[in-house]
């Protein structure tokens, strides 16, 4: 019973996902699916209070369910919520079938909250196979439009490579040590030492899982993907989906501390300086918005792999506000996007131009746009400053200063993007065009949760102690 | 709880402001003058009634004001404000400064009124957070966050240069500085804050706490690249000459109430955080740095000088003379004589009259002649009435002639600095001699020489007369009787020194004006 109780999130929210695929087979109706998964995930959601009574439990060799699954659990049914309703008012207008973009939701939702508790090999495939399948649906759900499909076939093909690279290397482990689980890896690795088959498999394991997360070499994919696909789904890759991947790896080199032997632990750091200038640097003349987060959100992974590289003293702490942060912010500008994109069919509205002098049709909705990308550069009064903060002082607790620098330089190079988009937004128009939200944006669902997003992150910005405690409180269990 | 209102009354003015915009054009001018007049009120209401000549028991700080609040308890982060002569001073003249702004924009912004005078009064407002934070944080905090109204500012309302987009790459070029030495600042900051943990156990971000750590358990080495930190993102503010970059850009294209704001306030927050945070924390590294210090003041005195003779555009020209006396003012800090670091006291509030008044007349020139390129000018004396007098009397306050309140700060810092620099003292003082020449040389291109054209331009209206006039009185009073200045920032002035000279005794003997 305690562990029904502990899986009840990830129950519920299959739950979910049945009950809307038997809906849609009975009656297509668009509000109501969208109704029945929001409140799905809602349930879910609270169901995560049950769970929370429960742990720390290990439920099967294959899932755990802790302080740390909570917390990527809460990340990703809000992002997912958030995904639910921008959805909601994406596809209001769109042709074709709109009701299976919410199954598709949903199950990589389950996914993610599976990936989240995996404390084994095996359950980590199986649940990072879940989260990616379906977004190969989401990413190419507009299918008339080109850049969407070559953006799900993008990124089927290559996801595939990487899940292929990712097996390889815990076949590798596991021929090494003999173990799946995490615990018994951590423990084989300790006495192992450095040997060149582990090392290998060790390498492949994170070519995979930082393809996921977009860390340098392994980054191609994401602007091109980012630009195309329709904008809901890109907000769930962009938020969702790394979520459960950063936390998942989070837990991997927790409960295998010996994973950071020197070799590979200096790979870490190198990838993450890389990562963070290159994204940074990569961003600067982009004139698409959506692609221009692309390569921002690739150097945003590139500080949080800096609270990875260190992972000695605030590091979990600092990861798990800075996820935080990122999540609401990553929400907010892409939810903008989703709704000045909504009314429309066709590509989405993503280009800079579109958003010139948006401040004197929309001020409101401006405001949201900049107080996000305010966070994103990480000024103060908004939530991301204290993300920046916290990276900065894991780096100069740790005293890696050649990563505090990186950090300084990325945030310096930024503002250059970060800025441009703000000020396009204020300056007037001349032959403006006209890709504009519906009038009554505010009073629908999607208005209202970005207008939440934004509340929320001048708001943790402000007064930043509850999301402190709160995360202390889930990294202690 | 004073403390408080002073931070919030301009934002909270701000957000009326923006939002009475719907109510037509006048009422965000008028609530935003209010607003600053009601500060200014406060903010003297305040001087009045405290007593600033105390001197606290060797060591101690002495805060006439002081309000606290937790924050941030995981870090032991505070809401910790505290007033003393040093930051009464500065948020006065924010104040001041700030009813300036309002009123010189009066006319001339005419597009998105409301939004204007939000950002205008944010940046008052995160100024005198700076000055009255005590907090590292919370100074930290407010030391960045205005930037971005102060970004909005050039980048909507700037003028546009000779080519398209300069407003835009000025505002980039301003924010990107700032926000980076900011960023070594933040750094440097959270250095300090672990080894106060590694000595203690516990966080803070407190000031007597961290000035206790960085004397007592930082290693010299340490200290010196902590004390770098907080000099280059004050240096860059400041701004001193190698990091310069962004100051003639931003002011050129600012519009007149940013220049003002950007010239009279925000330039020094830098020297106000050297005094207040870079000395007293890091005393050993800063007497070490001295001789490098003087070195780069004395390069800005003669490198704003020389390019402020060469210059054609008549904000850029004053715009490298605030280099110049900035120069002024940083080797005046790190001699760290008590005389001396009056003399940058008085120089700060100077400049800030001199500059801003120098400021909103070339607005001035703007608005009748539509250029500020000095060679379009010429033979204005006999076109409009009012401004050149007013004009000659603001350039002879730059030049630092006897009777103004610029020439008491530069005498008092020089004096000062003899004692321990005789040399730099006299390199500086040729300084003079530059000055009076780009001084002269606005005169004798604006006012002087063969006219243009023949038709009156437009006289002085009685709103930029009193404005005028009341700017003009200000800096010959201070220059006549700088009494109650020297004797308000003196309590803190003389903590300063004793800090910066607790290991040795003065080589001189101190003497007294």
């Amino acid at each position: 019973m305690t562990s029904l109780l502990a899986l009840s999130p990830l129950i519920l929210v299959c739950a979910t996902a049945i009950v809307v695929m038997l809906t849609i087979a009975w009656r297509r109706h668009h509000d109501l699916t969208a109704t029945l998964t929001v409140v799905g995930l809602n349930l879910a959601l609270a169901a995560q209070l049950l769970a929370w009574w429960q742990a720390p439990l290990d439920v099967t060799p294959l899932i755990t369910v802790d302080g740390l699954s909570i917390f990527g659990g809460v990340l990703i049914l809000i992002a997912t919520l958030a995904c639910a309703t921008l959805g909601h008012a994406y596809l209001e207008g769109a042709r074709g079938p709109r009701e299976e973009y919410y199954l598709l939701l949903l199950c990589a939702a389950a996914g993610g909250i599976a990936l989240v508790s995996s404390r084994h090999l095996a359950s980590l495939f199986f649940s990072l196979e879940l989260l990616s399948m379906p977004l190969y649906g989401m990413l190419a759900y507009t299918y008339r439009e080109r850049g969407a499909l070559e953006a799900g076939v993008k990124y089927m093909v290559l996801s595939a490579a990487a899940s292929a690279f990712l097996l390889f290397g815990m076949a590798l482990l596991y021929a090494r040590t003999g173990h799946l689980d995490f615990a018994g890896l951590g423990g084989a690795l300790a006495s192992a030492g450095g040997d060149g088959w582990l090392l290998a498999g060790m390498g492949m394991m994170l070519i995979g899982l930082g393809f996921k997360l977009s860390i340098v070499p392994f980054h191609l994919w994401t602007p091109d993907v980012y630009e195309g696909s329709p904008a809901p789904a890109a907000t769930f890759l962009a938020s969702a989906s790394k979520v459960a991947v950063l936390v998942v790896l989070l837990r991997l080199l927790q409960s295998a501390p010996a994973i950071q032997d020197a070799w590979f632990h200096s790979l870490l750091a190198v990838l993450a300086f890389v990562t963070m200038l290159t994204g940074n640097l990569l961003a600067l003349m982009q004139q698409d918005l959506k692609r221009l987060l692309g390569y921002s959100s690739i150097a945003h992974f590139g500080y949080l792999l800096v609270a990875l590289v260190i992972n000695e003293g605030m590091a979990v702490e600092t990861a798990s506000i800075y996820l935080v942060t990122y999540v609401l912010t990553t929400l907010g500008a892409f939810g903008v996007v989703t709704l000045l994109s909504s009314p429309y069919g066709g590509a989405d509205a993503s280009r800079l131009h579109h958003y010139r002098g948006l401040f004197w049709r929309r001020p409101y909705l401006t405001a949201v746009l900049t107080v996000m990308m305010l966070s994103l550069a990480g000024i103060p009064l908004t939530a991301g400053f204290i993300g920046k903060f916290y990276i900065v002082a894991v780096g100069v607790e740790a005293s890696r200063w050649w990563l505090v620098g990186a950090v300084v330089a990325g945030s310096a190079i930024g503002l250059y993007y970060y800025l441009r988009v703000m000020v396009t937004l204020f300056l007037p128009e001349p032959g403006m065009q006209r890709r504009d939200a519906t009038t009554d944006w505010a009073q629908r669902a999607g208005g209202v949760v970005v207008l939440a997003l934004a509340a929320l992150v001048v708001l943790l910005g402000v007064y930043p102690a509850p999301m402190i405690d709160w995360v202390r409180l889930m990294a202690a269990t | 709880m004073i403390l408080v209102c002073l931070i919030l009354i301009p934002f909270i003015g701000g957000l009326l402001c923006w939002q009475a915009e719907r109510f037509g054009e006048q009422p965000p001018r008028w609530i935003a003058l209010g607003t600053m007049l009601l500060e200014l009120a406060l903010v003297l209401g305040v001087w009045w009634h405290g007593d600033y000549g105390l001197n606290a028991a060797q060591g101690a700080a002495d805060w006439a004001l002081e309000w606290r609040a937790a924050w941030i308890p995981r870090f032991g982060i505070e809401v910790h404000l505290a007033l003393d002569g040093l930051s009464l001073i500065m948020i006065a003249l924010t104040g001041l400064l700030g009813v300036l702004a309002v009123v010189c924009s009066w006319h001339e912004i005419s597009r998105r009124i409301g939004f204007f005078h939000l950002n205008l009064l944010w940046i008052l407002g995160g100024v005198v957070g700076v000055f009255l934070a005590i907090d590292l944080f919370l100074f930290f905090f407010f030391w960045e966050m205005m930037l971005v109204p102060m970004y909005f500012l050039i980048a909507l309302w700037g003028h546009s240069g000779s080519t398209g987009n300069t407003r835009i790459q000025a505002a980039t070029k301003f924010f990107i500085y700032t926000q980076a030495s900011g960023l070594l600042m933040l750094v440097a900051i959270l250095g300090l804050v672990f080894a106060h943990y590694a000595a203690t156990g516990e966080y803070s971000f407190s000031y007597e706490a961290l000035r206790h750590t960085a004397q007592n358990e930082l290693s010299p080495q340490m200290a010196w690249w902590l004390m770098l930190g907080f000099f280059i993102a004050f240096a860059v503010k400041m701004p001193v000459v190698p990091l310069h970059g962004w100051l003639p850009d931003a002011h050129a294209q600012a519009p007149t109430a940013g220049s003002v704001d950007l010239a009279g306030i925000l330039l020094k927050t830098a020297a106000y955080g050297m005094l207040r945070f870079a000395l007293p924390l890091f005393p050993e590294a800063s007497q070490a740095f001295a001789p490098v210090a003087m070195g780069l003041g004395i390069l800005g005195i003669f490198y704003g000088a020389i390019l402020a003779c060469g210059q054609h555009d008549l904000k850029r020209l004053v715009a490298y003379s605030s280099i110049s006396h900035m120069g002024f003012v940083l080797i005046g800090i790190y001699s760290g004589t008590e005389l001396a670091l009056q003399g940058v006291v008085v120089l700060m509030v100077a400049h800030a009259f001199s500059a801003s008044g120098l400021f909103i007349i070339s607005g001035q020139l703007y608005e009748r002649l539509h250029t500020r390129d000095m060679r379009l000018m010429g033979g204005l004396w006999g076109r409009i009435k009012g401004l050149p007098g007013i004009a000659l009397c603001f350039v002879a306050a730059s030049m630092g002639i006897p009777g103004t309140a610029n020439f008491v700060g530069e005498f008092l810092v020089l004096f000062g600095t003899f004692g321990t620099w005789p040399w730099v003292v006299v390199v500086a003082s040729s300084g003079f001699v530059l000055a009076a020449i780009y001084s002269l040389f606005i005169m004798q291109r604006v006012y002087f020489g063969p006219a243009k054209e023949d038709t009156p331009l437009g006289g002085l209206d009685g709103r930029e007369i009193v404005m005028m006039l009341g700017l003009l009185v200000l800096v010959l009073w201070v220059g006549l009787y700088p009494g109650p200045l020297l004797d308000t920032s003196e309590a803190a002035m003389q903590n300063v020194e004793r800090i910066m000279t607790l290991e040795e005794t003065p080589a001189m003997p101190e003497e007294t004006p």
